[in-house]
């Protein structure tokens, strides 16, 4: 099989090792990967916004950047929401681009969907030794993966899953919400610290690059020792 | 008057005052806790909840598709048994003619059940002021009554109180020196509204559907305070919104199934109250006069905009039990009549969404609203409507200037990798261990409560190349 990936903006300046460890893990269970350079950011920011005619220029970009791939695999819930719930929506009034953009969304898949439902592999062979607990990210709600991460974590040789109070709840990144509310978001990520601080683990797993920068900025605020770990890099150690 | 009415109020000074109260925290918590549980647990005993649901919404759908027709059909439904029928345009209409009702039938004590609609036009001031004394029956409804305030929860409007501030309001109201134990507060509560009963002349009540087959009324409480309201008075005023007609009876039960489920987690309110028309002949209970006030107050220009899905509601408060924010600064930071992520959304739709800068925005969208909700309403997509339709009424100039920019940076890849590359020599040089504790420009909001991750000494782009080989 092969796919493309679909990095997505945080994961290419803030995460690289989370787009690596998806790739070796991929490689890993016999998929090739290619990686087409003219992609930048699905646009969720500014259709979030409420910016949809930019929002529409990026999803045209990121069409054309994936026209040729047949499948695309992104280790993150939300880029593959906005990619597989918004991209139809936007193009409603044009038939061409709508049905291009409901060809990639048929396409495209977040990380924990293509391990579990196209490639129908639990057990990736990863191992992690310590105590670990997972954070749901909203968007996997969105596309209702709800038990696929957990699924894979739980066959993970070694780890000792502790369940997280509220593990459902945002822990308010938002993107601009973040930025706009930094009161309100704050009071979130703060509970969402606490309860992680609370079920004494070595590191906390997400499917998303917004959670992870959120919950570790402030992880590392309070000098935690808790690791934030994106789902990838949890499944690619071996 | 405008639908909300409300004092076009700060949202962030209201929010931050209620985060820095740890009472309120307290109680948003417990309260939000224990009826998110129910909303979780009152779902999965459904063998078929998510069928249910879209069931409902269907039944919503075409209702709304075809509201010219049932609302007539509700009419001369009502009418039929002896009803009147009074159709509202705005929130003044509405309470003009509960006004002349209650004057045409010499009415001076109106006990009303709880009724969101009512608070939404504003009544009791406007019956206060016509000589009509007016009693809240709902006992967290007489709390913040007596108090002068404003519910503060579609379902729970005192969630704001403890045991301690209720026995302050209510021994300042009555004069007397009450216990702040529940059961006596509760019995206090009892001795009060019972004598208010007794003496009304008229009951005001909301209405949860109405089925425009029978001109059906259904009201469901936890208290029996509704079935009171209903009985007790000569004269039964009923208003509700026109969206909450439903075509036939046997749909009732679908709605009955999800409401009580959908706001706490029970299997059905402790009173269902169905009403059809006034006393009949050789009925032994019911008012002698019973009208029903139709409102639309907006609600008719907002079923031909994208927003109609918001006309599905069915005012259970599921999604602000499920919403981060809401349990976090409680219902008056909202500002408006209806709060929680729903408010975000009917606030400014009918207010105004010039004036309502703030509640669009304060959502992360995190969609915890929507896998609560009974009818499964996409709250964050019109919340994302509602930010695109700010754009048009109050434009920020540098916002749209700034994410302008962004996207033709985007749109190309050589400016992108520019902008990386740029961005890495601005914030890397004061990370520590990969993180900045100061961010320049709006950063600096992100960077007050929690630190930022710096970007990476390398791109992932940068990297492919290794990775190909
Ligand atoms: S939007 Fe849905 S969850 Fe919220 S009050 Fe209305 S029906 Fe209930």
């Amino acid at each position: 099989m092969h796919v493309s990936l679909m990095i997505t903006c945080l994961g290419d300046a803030f995460f690289p090792d989370v787009g690596v460890a998806t790739v070796k893990l991929l490689r890993r269970l016999g998929v090739s990967v290619d990686f087409p350079q003219a992609q930048t950011c699905c646009g969720q920011p500014h259709f979030n916004s409420g910016y949809h005619d930019d929002a529409r220029d990026l999803a045209r970009h990121a069409i054309t950047a994936f026209a040729k791939s047949p499948l695309v695999v992104t280790p993150s819930g939300s880029c593959a929401a906005m990619v597989k719930l918004e991209y139809p929506e936007l193009f409603h009034g044009d038939p061409t681009w709508h049905d291009r953009a409901v060809d990639l969304a048929k396409r495209t898949h977040e990380l924990s969907d293509f391990l579990v439902n196209v490639l129908k592999v639990e057990d990736v062979g990863a191992r992690f030794d310590g105590k670990a607990t997972y954070h749901m990210a909203c968007h996997l709600r969105g596309l209702g993966l709800v038990d696929e991460p957990l699924r894979l974590i739980q066959k993970v040789r070694g780890l000792q899953l502790v369940p997280l109070e509220r593990y459902d709840e945002c822990c308010g990144f938002g993107g601009s919400f973040a930025v706009r509310y930094p009161q309100i978001s704050g009071a979130m990520v703060t509970d969402k610290a606490a309860f992680i601080e609370k079920t004494a683990v070595d590191a906390v797993i997400a499917t998303d690059a917004g959670c992870l920068m959120n919950i570790g900025g402030c992880l590392n605020r309070k000098g935690s020792k808790v690791r934030i770990l994106h789902l990838a890099e949890l499944l690619a150690q071996t | 008057m405008s639908y909300a009415q409300h004092e076009h109020h700060d949202f962030l000074g209201a929010s931050a005052q209620a985060l820095a109260d740890p009472t309120l925290q307290q109680a948003l918590t417990r309260l939000t806790d224990t009826l998110l549980a129910g909303n979780r647990r009152g779902y999965a005993a459904l063998a078929d909840s998510s069928e249910l649901r879209d069931h409902a919404k269907r039944i919503k759908e075409h209702s709304l598709a075809h509201l010219d027709q049932y609302l007539e059909q509700l009419e001369a439904s009502v009418l039929k048994f002896g009803g009147k029928v009074h159709w509202a345009a705005t929130a003044e209409d509405a309470r003009r003619i509960v006004v002349e009702i209650a004057k045409k039938a010499n009415c001076k004590h109106a006990v009303k059940s709880k009724s969101m609609t009512s608070e939404e036009i504003h009544l009791n001031p406007a019956l206060e002021q016509a000589g009509i004394e007016v009693t809240e029956t709902d006992f967290g409804e007489f709390i913040i009554q007596v108090a002068g305030e404003r519910p503060s929860h579609l379902v729970a409007p005192a969630v704001h109180h403890t045991r301690e501030s209720i026995a302050r309001v209510l021994s300042k109201h009555l004069g007397e020196q009450l216990a702040d134990d529940p059961k006596s507060l509760a019995m206090v509560g009892r001795r009060v509204l019972r004598e208010k009963f007794r003496q009304a002349d008229m009951g005001i009540t909301g209405a949860n559907f109405a089925v425009a087959e029978t001109g059906t009324i259904v009201l469901v409480t936890n208290e029996g305070n509704g079935r009171l309201t209903t009985t007790c008075p000569r004269v039964h005023v009923a208003i509700m919104g026109i969206e909450k007609v439903i075509p036939r009876f046997i749909d009732l039960p679908v709605f009955l199934k999800l409401l009580a489920r959908g706001a706490t987690g029970q299997t059905l309110s402790v009173y269902t109250t169905l009403i059809t028309g006034p006393r009949q002949p050789g009925e032994l209970d019911g008012a002698e006069e019973f009208h029903l006030v139709l409102l639309d107050n907006g609600r008719s220009k907002v079923l031909a905009t994208p927003f109609r899905e918001s006309l599905q509601c069915i005012r259970c408060g599921a999604c602000l039990n499920a919403c981060p924010v809401y349990r976090r600064i409680g219902g008056h930071a909202y500002g408006g009549v209806y709060s929680g992520p729903i408010g975000s959304i009917l606030t400014p739709l009918y207010d105004s969404v010039a004036a309502n800068p703030h509640l669009p925005h304060a959502s992360s969208l995190c969609g915890a609203c929507q896998a609560a909700c009974p009818v499964k309403i996409n709250i964050p997509h019109m919340l994302i409507g509602l930010r695109e339709l700010q754009h048009y009424h109050k434009p920020s100039r540098w916002e749209r200037w700034a994410y302008g920019l962004w996207s033709m940076v985007l749109c190309r890849p050589w400016a992108y990798r520019w902008a990386l590359w740029a961005a890495r020599l601005l914030l890397r040089r004061n990370a520590q261990n990969g993180w900045l504790s100061q961010m320049p420009g709006p950063g600096a909001e992100w960077t007050k409560v929690r630190d930022f991750p710096a970007p990476a000494a390398k791109s992932f782009r940068e990297r492919w190349k290794e990775l190909e080989s």
